[in-house]
């Protein structure tokens, strides 16, 4: 296959960005997208130019490092991780436009690489259990009814990309929170902190500057993880709910 | 060429206690002396790793008092690639009552270790492996449940019990992020001053013992040092070297080898793990290989064609002309024999012209008689994102068509070397989870990494760092002294060095070149001619990087290709120490088969007489002929016999 990629390149957060088109042939559908971008990344070294700067690690999509917004949709055409998405998804002779998270609580480090830090700030307003790590209770003292369990863990399976932030028109990271919110909400061992995890999160979240979320559903649309809009339906309840008690 | 090494005085694990061994680690946090709680928050503890051993690490030392400074090169802790595991975590609960306990877990740690590792740390992990399942679900790790509630369990490779506690095929993304949440908890709280894309780039020594590091932070390329009480690497493997590997791509071995550089010991370098359950490679534009869980073979079925070389669709061979050759081989464990055994068989079929797919490099995991049996919810229910996995990955459906894989490297035994108490022979540097070498011996049982990254993480260091916190005067470093300046400024050198080459080929062209040549000479099988001809080559090979890599752009910018050259020009001085280490042990053992050493129908042949021992190299420069040191290994409670699983 021969395509062209239109890659945002930008060499820093100061500077001006633009989009380059790039031609790369030889490319075999088997190959993973970013695969593609190894080969291209290795003819700009030994063309003297510098290559494109790409967030990504585990390459199983898994990690959630990999983060770029493929013809205008985070992780490209498929409900999969840049990193699982195979060039398969596209024909010979496409332009495949490739950009970074778009959101102003993501601001670009350079090319396609963003900073998600405001992601982990949530996290550390109140996304955790404070159980100490000392003697804990047996596992089977505390049983969990399977429903709960299913889930807490459809709602675990988070992988804290950013591609609902990336795709909302707002830049909300209600789908993140709200996953991290019902992943331990709905468990026993999540009850003591509950109205306090709520309630800091949300404002972490505001105060990190993600846009208010309008129940577009453009998030559920492009999470790789499936995570459901359903969470962000209890997120609401629970907020309402614990702000009336506070 | 350094065929040369010489032999140095042996070595004892001087902190190991003695007695029953039930009762060994309960003595040994006795004795351990306690830092009171006043005035645990004087001392500054650096920790370099977010995975499961230095999340549950950070946050543990954090919750107990300590000042931590975490880094991580990732862009944030939950990252780390303890988040790919997918299959589970061992513990010996026995909610099953089918026959497992402390004891046995123990005992299958060890043979399945190939009688490599240490008693000692094997049965700490044991024992604390049931404290682990219980802290991770009071922090709400999601695990699989019963319909009434209770913990779900499976089986592993290795093992003829249900011990395995998983969550769905995510249990280490489940696991760390409940480090991650506790790690989160206590950033916030300001006792982890948490430093992410931040690389180690070198250990400071001072006077004898490790007093902190030099760092570079990967966006603005400033190199600063940090100084602290004690450093803890929790940095993982270095499968990495081997260029396709299950590993993250970031995963590398900079940490523990510019440690080695600074006089901590590296223990068998050459135990890799080859994982037999992978999906093939597809072609040379190969980046990076997908596991897919071992816990697939509890109800997959493995088999080639019987004939060789046949190339029919899976679903046109009858029943009689396909070959199970793990239930026909090792009846007992059928399909669930350990890594090694399975790995090893795998590539003889594919040797002998029975492997399957392109380039018939693959076996049939299949599970039409599982379907057939359960029903596909209850393969969905058990399975279902590994198998959507594989279908991205191949464009596959294996509820239609059986998987293919192959072996892949992925797991290092090999570490720095430490004793009981999880400290290298560096005082005041600790290593925990992979990058260290004592609890898996020659071969590691699947769900066992999980376990022990959380248990050296969440329950031995926090006593055994305690220990040396409270008997050692640590006086403050002044940040002018000598050795602090010298491990900066050797960093600054080698970064511009690096960018000055401005040579003709690029970073992962040499990777690419020294994986190969490993995973010809040094992977599932080895000889020793094979051993001698990498050791010559990758002398060569140094040299060629060192004068045509191509390194582009600055270091004051966030740079990928100078990162991962200074990666891999580690990869290239420590592959010459993994080399030799699998030359010198001329013996099969674990993953590692020295076709010298087999038995009359091809099982791999221990040498016990001559190879009970750690090999503990003390590095002497690059190049140089390094020092070996032994460490005894003694049995008292598993005695060493022929690995039989038939």
């Amino acid at each position: 296959m021969k395509i062209t990629v239109r890659i945002w390149r930008q060499a820093g957060p100061q500077q001006d960005g633009e989009l380059v088109p790039y031609e790369v042939d030889g490319i075999s559908p088997d190959m993973s997208f970013l695969e593609m971008l190894d080969i291209l990344n290795e003819r700009l070294i030994l063309g003297g130019q510098e290559p494109v700067a790409f967030d990504h690690d585990c390459r199983e999509g898994i990690c959630g490092a990999c983060s770029t917004v493929i013809n205008g949709r985070p992780h490209g055409p498929e409900q999969t991780t840049t990193c699982q998405l195979h060039m398969r998804s596209f024909k010979d002779g496409d332009v495949i436009d490739v950009e970074p998270w778009r959101s102003r609580a993501f601001p670009v480090i350079k090319d396609l690489v963003v900073d998600r830090a405001a992601l982990d700030r949530i996290v550390q307003a109140g996304g955790y259990i404070t159980a100490p790590t000392g003697t804990a209770p047996d596992a089977h003292a505390t049983p969990v009814p399977k429903p709960d369990a299913d889930k807490s863990f459809e709602n675990a399976t988070c992988i804290g990309c950013g591609a609902c932030v990336a795709a909302c028109p707002n830049g909300s990271a209600m789908l993140f929170t709200s996953a991290k919110a019902a992943h331990l909400n709905s468990l026993p061992q999540g009850q003591p902190e509950r109205d306090s995890r709520v309630l800091n999160m949300v404002a972490a979240m505001d105060d990190e500057g993600f846009g208010g979320c309008t129940n577009t559903g453009e998030c559920v649309a492009s999470c790789p993880k499936g995570i459901p809009f359903q969470s962000i339906v209890e997120l609401n309840r629970d907020f309402l709910r614990a702000a009336r008690r506070k | 060429m350094t065929l040369e090494y010489t032999t140095g005085s042996p070595i004892r694990d001087t902190a190991a206690p003695t007695g029953p061994i039930e009762e060994r680690w309960d003595g040994r946090r006795f004795a351990a002396k306690l830092v009171n709680p006043a005035n645990r928050r004087k001392h500054k503890v650096i920790v370099v790793g977010t995975g499961l051993a230095g999340g549950s690490a950070g946050a543990t030392l954090a919750e107990q008092g300590y000042h931590v400074v975490q880094f991580c090169f990732q862009d944030s802790p939950r990252r780390a690639h303890s988040v790919a595991a997918q299959g589970g975590i061992n513990a010996a609960k026995n909610y099953r009552n089918d026959g497992d306990s402390v004891r046995r877990l123990f005992y299958d740690t060890v043979k399945g270790g190939d009688f490599r590792s240490r008693e000692s740390n094997v049965y700490r992990l044991a024992e604390i492996s049931t404290q682990i399942i219980d802290q991770c679900v009071a922090q709400g790790v999601p695990f699989a449940r019963e319909y009434g509630g209770l913990l779900d369990n499976r089986s592993f490779g290795g093992v003829q019990v249900s011990r395995t506690f998983y969550a769905r095929g995510q249990t280490g993304q489940q696991l760390l992020l409940g480090a991650y949440q506790a790690l989160s908890r206590q950033i916030d709280a300001g006792n982890v001053e948490m430093h992410a894309r931040t690389e180690m780039l070198d250990l400071i020594v001072v006077d004898g013992r490790a007093r902190g590091i030099v760092a570079r932070d990967l966006v603005t390329g400033e190199v600063s040092t940090h100084l602290a009480d004690a450093v803890v690497l929790a940095t993982g493997g270095y499968g990495n070297v081997f260029y396709l590997s299950t590993n993250a791509k970031g995963s590398n071995a900079s940490a523990i080898w510019r440690a080695h550089r600074r006089g901590a010991y590296l223990a068998n370098p050459c135990f890799t793990q080859i994982h037999p359950t992978c999906i093939p490679r597809t072609g040379e534009h190969q980046g990076k290989l997908t596991l897919m869980s071992e816990s697939l073979r509890n109800d997959g079925r493995i088999w080639v064609p019987a004939a060789k070389a046949d190339t029919r669709p899976p679903e046109q061979i009858p029943e009689d002309e396909r070959d199970y050759y793990l239930e026909r081989l090792y009846p007992s464990f059928g399909n669930l024999v350990p890594r090694d055994i399975a790995s090893r068989a795998a590539k003889n079929q594919c040797d002998e012209g029975r492997g399957v797919g392109p380039g018939g490099l693959g076996v049939y995991l299949d599970f039409r008689d599982a379907i057939a049996r359960m029903g596909r919810a209850a393969i969905e229910e058990k399975y279902g994102n590994l198998f959507d996995m594989y279908q991205q990955i191949t464009a596959e459906n294996p509820y239609e068509v059986p998987m293919r894989i192959y072996p892949a490297i992925h797991y290092t035994m090999g570490g720095l070397w430490v004793d009981y108490d999880l400290q290298s022979n560096v005082p005041g540097l600790y290593v925990v989870g992979e990058a260290n070498f004592s609890d898996h011996g020659a071969n590691r049982l699947g769900a066992s990494a999980l376990m022990q990254g959380l248990a050296d993480g969440y329950f031995v260091l926090p006593a055994t760092l305690a220990d040396y916190l409270a008997r050692t005067p640590l006086e403050p470093v002044d940040p002018a002294h000598d050795a602090v300046l010298r491990s900066e400024s050797e960093v600054a050198e080698r970064l511009s060095r690096l960018l000055a080459v401005q040579g003709s080929r690029t970073v992962d062209s040499f990777h690419r070149e020294l994986g190969t040549l490993l995973w010809d000479h040094c992977g599932m099988a080895r000889t020793e001619s094979g051993l001698r001809k990498a050791l010559e080559r990758i002398p060569r090979l140094r040299e060629e990087f060192w004068r045509e890599v191509l390194v582009p752009g600055s270091g004051e910018q966030l740079n990928q290709e100078l990162e991962k050259a200074n990666r891999v020009a580690d990869f290239l001085e420590f592959a010459e120490l993994m080399v030799l280490d699998a030359l010198v042990r001329e013996e099969s053992c674990g993953g590692h088969f020295r076709e010298e050493s087999q038995t009359p129908d091809g099982e791999a042949r221990r040498d016990d007489e001559r190879f009970s021992h750690v090999s503990a190299w003390e590095y002497t420069g690059v190049g140089e002929s390094p020092v070996l040191h032994q460490e005894e290994l003694e049995f008292e409670y598993v005695h060493p016999v022929q690995r039989s699983y038939a």
